[in-house]
Order: C-alpha cells, then structure tokens, then sequence
C-alpha cells in the first residue's frame, strides 16, 4: 500500500553489541541486536512488537545514536535516503526523529513542565508550546507544575508534545503504554495514529500485541534481538494461515482470544543465542540447516520473513 | 503565603525544641564524662596559682567551689548558671568563659569561612570534572589524588605546606592571624587575609575531597538516569546537559552536605589552628583539654554542639526552601 513512496527510515543487517568484561581480563561481546532489518514509510504506524528484554529499546537508541559508550553498531542505517551517521544522528535528533519514552521518569525532577517542553533550542517556542497543550486538553497551569504533580496522562500528554513541538518526521514511541488503564492507553495510541495521519512516521515499540494491532499499519515480530517477520497489521486479524513465520503464528495462538496456547520452551537469552535461526530450537519447521545458519530476509505475500520455510 | 509562613513557623519551633533537648543531653553527658575523668579541677586551679596553699585553704576552695556535693546537684548548679549565660570562667585565661569563645570564634569564623568556601567551589569543580569524564584520564587521575589527600593525615599535609611555602618559599607567615609586633589595631585587612591563606586551604583540603568524590557519584547517577537520556535523545549536547540538568539535581546534595560538613570543619580547625598557632577556637580546645581547664572545655564543647547543630538545621530548612517536590508538597 505504502511501498512505492520512499522509505523514510530504512535498517538493513542492524547489530548491537555491548562488551562486557568477564572474568580476568576477558571481554565478551553480548550481540543484543542481530541483522535486524526494517523499514518505516511516511505516514505509517510501524509497530514493533516482541517479548520484554528482547532489545527493543536499544533499537530505538540505536536510531538516535544514543546507546551507552560500550555499545558496538554495525550495519546499515538510512534516512531518507542518506545514510545515518553519528553526526547526522546528532543533528536530527529531536529535530527531526523525535523520542517519546515511556514515562514522567524522563522528565527531570527538578525542572517545570513548561520550559521543559520548551526544550534546549533558542528562542524558546512557548507560545506554540502553549497553543500545543491547549490542543492537547492540558490545563494552563501545567506549565508551572513539576513532574511529580502530573498525573499519568498529563505527563503522557506532555512528553508526546515534546515531539510534536519538535516538528519531528519520525516519533520512535518506546512502550507508551505499560501500566495505563485500557482507555488510557487507546488515548494515547490514537494520539500517535492522528500524527501518522498528518504524515508523520511512527515507530510503536510495545509488547501489547493487541493494541498494537489496532493501531498500526505494518506489524514487526521481534524475536531474540532480531525481526523475524514484518507484515501488515491486517494479516494478524486474519489468523495464522496469513502469517508468514512460525513464531508469529504461535505468538497469534497464545493471544488470550485466539486459544491462549503456549509454544514449548524459552525465548534464548541475549548471551546464549543458538548459532542460527534464534527460533530454530522451540520451531516444529526446523531442518538442520536452520540449526547452521541464519536464513535470509525474503518477501513472502508483501511481508518480509526471516525463514527458510515461509510460504 | 500565610501557610508558607506558619510552615516555617512549625519548623522553627520544632527545630529549636530538638536543639534544646540536644544541648541539654550534650551537656549533661560531657559533663557527666569530665565528673568521671581523673581530672582533679581543683588541683589544676591551684597549679595555675603557682604559689603554695595550706590543706586548710584547699578545703576552703573546694567547700567554695562544692566539689564535694553530688555530682547531680554539681551538675544542676552548673546548668543553672548556663541558663543564665554564665559559662564560668577559663582557669587558664582567668577571664569569662563566653567571652573567650566570642573572641576566640570571631578568628576561627573567618578561617572555617574561608575553608567552607575554598572546599565547596573546589570540591564542586573537581566532583564535575571527574562526573563529566568518567573513568576517563581527568577521571582517574584526578580520583585517586582524592583518595591520596583523604588517606593523608591532615595535619602532617599541613606541615608539609607550612614547610614548603612558608619556610621553603616564604609566600606565607609561619604562623599566627597576624604579624608578631604590632598592636591589633594597626593589622590591616590584608595582612590577617595573608596569615588566613595557608591554614584556611590546609583546612578545606580536608574536606573537598569527600565534597568532590560525592558530587562525582551523584552526577554519575545523574548522567545515568532516564531524563538525561531523553535530553540526549531531544539533541542536547554534554554540556548543554551539565547546565541544564546536571547543575540542577547535584546542587542540592551538595548543598546539604556543605553545611552538614560543620561538623569536619570544627574538628578540622582544632588540627589546622594547632599546626599554623592560629589563635581560634580550634587551639583554645587543645589548650583547654591539655590543661584540664574544665569550664572552657565543656563551653568550646557545648558551642561546637550549637554550631554543628546549626549547620544540619540550614541544610534541613534549605532542603524545604529549594526542593519543589517539598516545597509543593508543604503547600
């Protein structure tokens, strides 16, 4: 539907590592993120969705380039069109690729609301800031509040009109909505859809599979650090006969609507990654060359898969 | 408003009620501890006399001065003569005892003001360096000449500098608030400040390094914490972050450490006024202790109560006045 525009972020081969030091005077390098391929287009919801501790949130810092000082980036990153690099990074980002984390923990404690908002560029944008509160329902005092009186939904409301004040083209949202009531939650899903509209691009990195669902246009199965499919939201509705890949399918079957059915075993943890396809050792398709090497991205039915045996 | 002031109201009250229960405790323990002591006041007051006393006189002073009473109703006595201001007097110096700490507090007051500041815009720059380069060469370098001075005994790091840039340099006077040989009168400004030097740095470098390693750790956290990343995340740049968070949330824990280092700063003059012969309230107290003169020790202990007291009571009213999460809250 969207794929003949150009991309607006592409990712090709991503890998994070961290170094680690072990015992004695050993390092290891922990691979958090392997070969990770994805594509974000204008005016796309782009939802990522995938287990806690699969390295989401390092994707995310990885776009904007601020992991911590041991991590390793290889790969390939575009942004519309150009590739992205440290300095380009530096300079688009909360200009042009805006962050909205999770929570009032990233605001600092000690500042008020108002000219945090307002943000670190001069001249100061309040009266658009405070045009953009009032569009957003938040009351004219909250610009002098601290962080700690706002309630969820107003902290919510605020950190989302950091990138909306930022003009930003894409939002990467970094699980907006953990600990949220359901309506609450569908509030600020629809907030991040009604900027899609307005064709901005939006990265959904969550773990609710279902609202998700509901709001994105493309769906990013994240497994063991890497994309194993991506594929139209519209295929999750339709049941697992429309996925592509074997951990997709048995995601949709442990939905609580669909059968609630574990699939055996345990997602591999970053350090332990088996040699090649992470899902090889839980998956009823595998053959011994899934066991041996990763197998490529291809596109199956307009998704992209990373399975040998997609069909 | 009105709340704000009867906030501060309650807090004054209750601050100075805890005050007085702690000057009445400490009171009664060190005197309780001098009563237990081998010191015989009595026979320290006669020393000092340096003439001979008939035993028949020797009872006379000590019926006079009721040594032999119980030591509670001693200990009543001497409290009641507090509550009317009378600390009794110095046996060494024969004079009032509040008046020797007036004096002697004024000198001390300038050489621990000198200190307090030196230590905290010392203690502050270096603990922002090291935080801002963390585990990288200023880092390291820096860090372990912290644990170098806090490792070093003070009074021997002021011998040192005594020796180096007083004899070896001659920068500074050996010794001493002013020159030896003119009326007090006639000391200007700039020579007391030329005699405060020395001491004055020898006593902060006391106490930066635990303000330094502190305001390190507490920026580290800082630089960790969630809302910087998000500042990296909106295109703030390392410094741009110092100023606008960094600052911002290491100020107050530095501050209240500044003024809950009263205590180390006290104790600090007592070594650093004993190694320069600096005339304050730190080398009374030695001359006090060595010399068994009770009323003075037990005054210079009571007003160092007072003065460490106060120092954590600013740190707590300044906690309510600059964090708005207290602030707020109160309100």
């Amino acid at each position: 539907m969207t794929q003949e525009k150009e991309a607006l972020l592409e990712i090709r081969d991503l890998s994070v590592s961290f170094r680690r030091y072990g015992r004695g005077l050993g390092q290891t390098e922990l691979n958090v993120i392997s070969d990770l391929h994805l594509t974000v287009f204008p005016g796309e919801v782009v939802a990522i969705a995938g287990s806690s501790g699969s390295g989401k949130s390092l994707l995310a810092a990885a776009v904007l380039g601020i992991l911590p000082g041991n991590a390793a980036v290889r790969g390939h990153m575009r942004y519309r069109g150009r590739e992205l690099s440290a300095e380009r990074q530096r300079e688009l980002r909360g200009t042009e690729i805006a962050l909205v984390p999770q929570s009032v923990a990233f605001l600092d404690p000690l500042m008020k609301v108002g000219r945090q908002a307002d943000g670190h560029r001069k001249p100061y944008p309040t009266g658009k800031r405070r045009a953009l509160f009032r569009r957003l329902g938040l009351p004219e005092e909250t610009e002098r509040l601290y962080p700690f009186q706002l309630s969820g939904g107003m902290a919510r409301r605020v950190l989302v009109s950091t990138a909306l004040l930022a003009g930003a083209a894409l939002i990467i949202a970094d699980e907006p909505t953990p600990g949220m009531s359901l309506e609450q939650a569908l509030e600020a899903l629809s907030m991040f859809r009604e900027m899609a509209n307005e064709g901005k691009s939006v990265l959904l990195i969550t773990h609710d599979i279902d609202l998700a669902l509901a709001f994105a246009d493309r769906v990013a199965v994240f497994y063991a650090g890497t994309t194993v499919e991506t594929a139209p939201a519209a295929d999750f509705r339709r049941g697992p006969e429309a996925l592509r890949h074997p951990y997709s399918r048995a995601l949709w079957r442990a939905l609580p609507q669909n059968g609630f059915q574990p699939a055996g075993g345990f997602q591999p943890y970053a350090g332990n990654l088996p040699k090649g396809c992470p899902f090889a050792p839980r998956c009823p398709l595998r053959t011994a060359e899934c066991e041996e090497k990763m197998p490529p991205v291809t596109r199956v039915r307009g998704g992209e898969v990373r399975c040998r045996h997609a069909t | 408003m009105r709340n704000s002031v009867l906030r501060m109201l309650r807090i004054f009250l209750t601050s100075g009620a805890k005050l007085a229960a702690l000057l009445l405790a400490v009171s009664v323990i060190s005197f309780a501890l001098v009563s237990a002591s081998p010191v015989d006041p009595v026979q320290q007051y006669l020393l000092s006399l340096g003439t001979a006393v008939s035993p028949e006189q020797r009872a006379e002073i000590e019926a006079y001065w009721g040594v032999n009473e119980p030591p509670v109703q001693r200990c009543l006595s001497w409290l009641a003569g507090l509550l009317r201001g009378n600390l009794g007097e110095s046996a060494i110096y024969r004079r009032p005892v509040a008046d020797i700490i007036g004096e002697r507090f004024v000198n001390s007051l300038a050489l621990m003001l000198c200190a307090w500041i030196l230590s905290a815009v010392i203690g502050f720059g270096l603990g922002c360096l090291m935080g801002m380069h963390r585990d990288r060469l200023p880092d390291r370098v820096l860090k372990k000449l912290c644990y170098l001075l806090s490792s070093v005994p003070s009074f021997w790091l002021g011998l040192v500098l005594l020796l180096v840039f007083a004899v070896g340099l001659r920068w500074f006077p050996v010794g001493f608030s002013s020159p030896i040989g003119i009326l007090s009168e006639d000391v200007t400004v700039g020579e007391r400040l030329h005699h405060l030097i020395l001491p004055a740095f020898t006593l902060s470098l006391m106490s930066f390094v635990n303000i330094a390693l502190h305001t390190r750790q507490k920026l580290i956290d800082v630089l960790n914490s969630d809302y910087v990343l998000f500042a990296k995340a909106r295109g703030e740049g390392k410094w741009t972050i110092l100023r606008r968070h960094g600052l911002r949330n290491i100020m107050l824990p530095a501050l209240t450490l500044q003024f809950a280092s009263f205590s180390e700063l006290f104790g600090g003059s007592v070594i650093a006024e004993n190694v320069f012969s600096y005339p304050g309230l730190g080398s009374a107290v030695s001359e006090a202790g060595l010399s068994s003169d009770v009323p003075l020790l037990l005054g210079i202990t009571l007003f160092s109560a007072l003065f460490v007291c106060a120092g954590n009571m600013i740190a707590n009213l300044l906690y309510g006045v600059m964090d708005p999460q207290m602030r707020e809250v109160g309100e």
